[in-house]
């Protein structure tokens, strides 16, 4: 299944809001990817595949899972990735 | 006695304690057959583990939040899948795991490069995964501060202005450098934490077993390796006693000539404990320099107001961002420069990042209103009036009414008279000045004598910017690491400089020197040093 997202975070998804994108991928049991329209897609769980895909705040994301677990999965990352994280936590 | 080694004293006081060496990035050795692909994984995956963990711990020690964030996100990087899945492949396709790791990290460095900006920054984040790995793999020792559970002196080739700033001086007794010079960072902030230091002290200190006492002398410049007979060990930090009286005292000759005697600090942190009658350089870089990302006007008036705080009823000399060449900024690095010291840094980044200049003058102006300091704002790097002039509006377009230019570009210290008609004051940063005059990197140990701050030249630079304040009663200050010399001093007020603006734990000093010459004995040493043909003339002139 596939779920499409503006990326809320207002500098864009650099090193620090994509370790925390990455970190969230890793422990939720089903490989989610990410792309940019028209690009290939990307793990979610990889930081440094997430920073080249050089997504600034608005640029539409493309998520996609499949199987038991994929609903919820989608439902957390698309949470994260709509959210301001700059605007939470320490800076970096 | 033990062999004696010869550099140049960068920090004064003297300390003998066991020499530790931080370990330069492994080199990779030649390339050779995979014969199990097996064992080439595990090499890695242990490497990976190790290296995570270690960077996790540093991470939960770091005594504040930016530093923790940013170890964690490197312990991340450190084990990313996409990584560790082209690693793999690349041992498959029959490399070894340091060449294997060496080549992936290679072309990710290279695409975000290409990306720029941000990304670009972040380049040297994959540099330091790649160099930890590959030392882990190779069985040598990470390239990070040693950690011999005692105090130490530090002995390395240079030490970068990151790691220097988290030395330790309860850890840290002292630091040798083979290469460097006495304006390097390593020096400067050396100097900050009264550690003794000696720089280009050449190949041979690198030599030096780990464990090996040594005696490091910073003010003679001499480091003794071996058993040192004339001086029990100590393993506390030297405490440096100031000659001058405490309290904050205005500068001045013994016959009452105001030389205003001001801090040089990066956050307000180092006023704990200061004396001092104002801030000259406040260097705001400092605080952010681990920022990935623009630092938000909140954050930046909370920094800024902590220091005006500190200093209220008195000068703050706020210096906007002085990013580039050898203090990289990651969030205002937009490419690679083959000549970042002649390249955008300093007030040149305002030609292609504008806003975050106006959005740091305007969080400038903020904590200005919010407070009773005598705040006013100087920019880096300005070589022509045009510039100066546009900075000046924009300064006061933001509210801040006192403007001034640094200057360490020769282009703008020779029309000094000039800026002087947009701004109202000069900083001379002698440092830069020194190092673009004499075409010579700061960073230089075999230079070294060519950035003396004694150089006849550079003290004519320095006076044709005294006298064009003079001649229009404008004040024209000196913040380079040379006005903490004593005798340096002296010659400056001497050349009609207004104030001097040094490490804090100098200021007593610089006082007292002060206050022993009259203003006509210290234009006698100025003309004197001027006259001289080389440093040591001028040295031994002025006595």
């Amino acid at each position: 299944m596939m779920r499409t997202v503006a990326l809320g975070t207002s500098t864009g998804l650099h090193m620090r809001a994509a370790a925390t994108i990455a970190r969230a991928a890793a422990v939720l049991g089903v490989p989610v990817t990410v792309r940019v329209p028209g690009r290939p897609p990307v793990p979610a769980d990889s930081l440094l595949a997430l920073l080249t895909l050089g997504a600034g705040r608005g640029t539409e994301l493309v998520l996609e899972a499949f199987g038991e677990g994929a609903p919820s999965a989608l439902d957390r990352l698309a949470d994260l990735l709509e959210r301001d994280l700059d605007a939470e936590g320490a800076h970096g | 006695m033990g062999e004696q080694l010869r550099g140049i004293g960068a920090s004064g006081g003297s300390v003998t304690g066991p020499a530790y060496r931080l370990a330069d990035p492994p080199r990779l050795p030649p390339p050779g057959p995979v014969t199990d692909a097996a064992a080439e994984r595990a090499r890695v995956a242990d490497a990976v583990a190790a290296v995570r963990a270690d960077i996790e711990s540093r991470a939960v020690r770091a005594g504040d939040p930016t530093t923790a964030e940013i170890l964690r996100v490197q312990a991340a990087l450190v084990a990313d899948r996409t990584l560790l899945d082209e690693i793999a492949v690349a041992i498959g396709e029959g490399h070894q795991a340091p060449h294997a790791i060496s080549a992936v990290l290679a072309s990710h460095r290279s695409a975000l490069i290409d990306a720029g900006g941000l990304l670009a920054a972040r380049a040297a984040d994959l540099d330091d995964v790649r160099d930890r790995l590959i030392a882990h793999c190779l069985g040598v020792p990470m390239p990070t501060l040693p950690q011999p559970g005692h105090p130490f002196v530090l002995v390395a080739v240079d030490v970068s202005p990151a790691d220097a700033a988290l030395l330790d001086p309860t850890r840290v007794l002292a630091v040798v450098t083979s290469a460097g010079s006495f304006v390097s960072h390593t020096a400067i902030l050396a100097r900050a934490r009264g550690l003794p230091t000696v720089v280009a002290c050449g190949g041979a200190v690198l030599e030096v077993a780990d464990g090996t006492t040594v005696t490091v002398d910073g003010t003679t410049g001499r480091v003794t390796v071996g058993e040192a007979a004339a001086e029990p060990p100590s393993a506390v930090p030297p405490v440096v006693a100031a000659k001058g009286a405490p309290g904050c005292d205005p500068g001045r000759t013994r016959d009452g000539q105001p030389i205003a005697l001001l801090a040089n600090i990066g956050s307000a942190d180092e006023l704990t404990g200061v004396a001092a009658e104002g801030v000259g350089l406040f260097r705001t870089e400092m605080l952010f320099q681990h920022h990935t990302v623009a630092p938000s006007p909140e954050e930046q008036i909370a920094a800024y107001s902590a220091v005006f705080r500190e200093m209220s009823g008195r000068p703050v000399i706020v210096r906007t961002f002085d990013a580039g060449s050898d203090k990289p900024l990651p969030f205002l690095r937009d490419n690679q420069e083959p000549n970042p010291a002649l390249g955008i840094r300093g007030l040149r980044v305002a030609r292609r990042r504008s806003d975050i200049l106006s959005t740091q003058l305007a969080a400038i102006a903020v904590a200005a209103r919010e407070s009773e300091a005598k705040v006013s704002v100087m920019a880096p790097m300005v070589t022509t009036v045009a510039e100066a002039a546009s900075f000046a509006a924009l300064c006061r377009d933001a509210g801040l009414a006192t403007v001034g230019a640094m200057v360490e570009v020769p282009a703008a210290a020779v029309r000094a008279a000039e800026l002087l008609q947009v701004v109202d004051f000069l900083s001379v940063g002698t440092n830069d000045l020194s190092q673009y005059a004499f075409a010579a990197d700061r960073r230089s140990g075999e230079l070294a004598d060519l950035l003396d701050p004694w150089q006849p030249a550079l003290l004519s630079l320095v006076a044709l910017c005294a006298a064009a304040g003079a001649a229009v009663g404008r004040p024209v200050g000196v913040c380079g690491e040379a006005a903490a010399d004593p005798a340096f001093a002296v010659v400056l007020a001497g050349l009609g400089v207004t104030s001097l603006s040094m490490a804090p734990r100098a200021i007593a000093d610089i006082r007292a020197a002060l206050a022993e010459r009259s203003m006509d004995e210290c234009r006698r040493a100025a003309q004197a040093a001027l006259a001289a043909g080389d440093p040591a003339a001028a040295r031994a002139a002025v006595g």
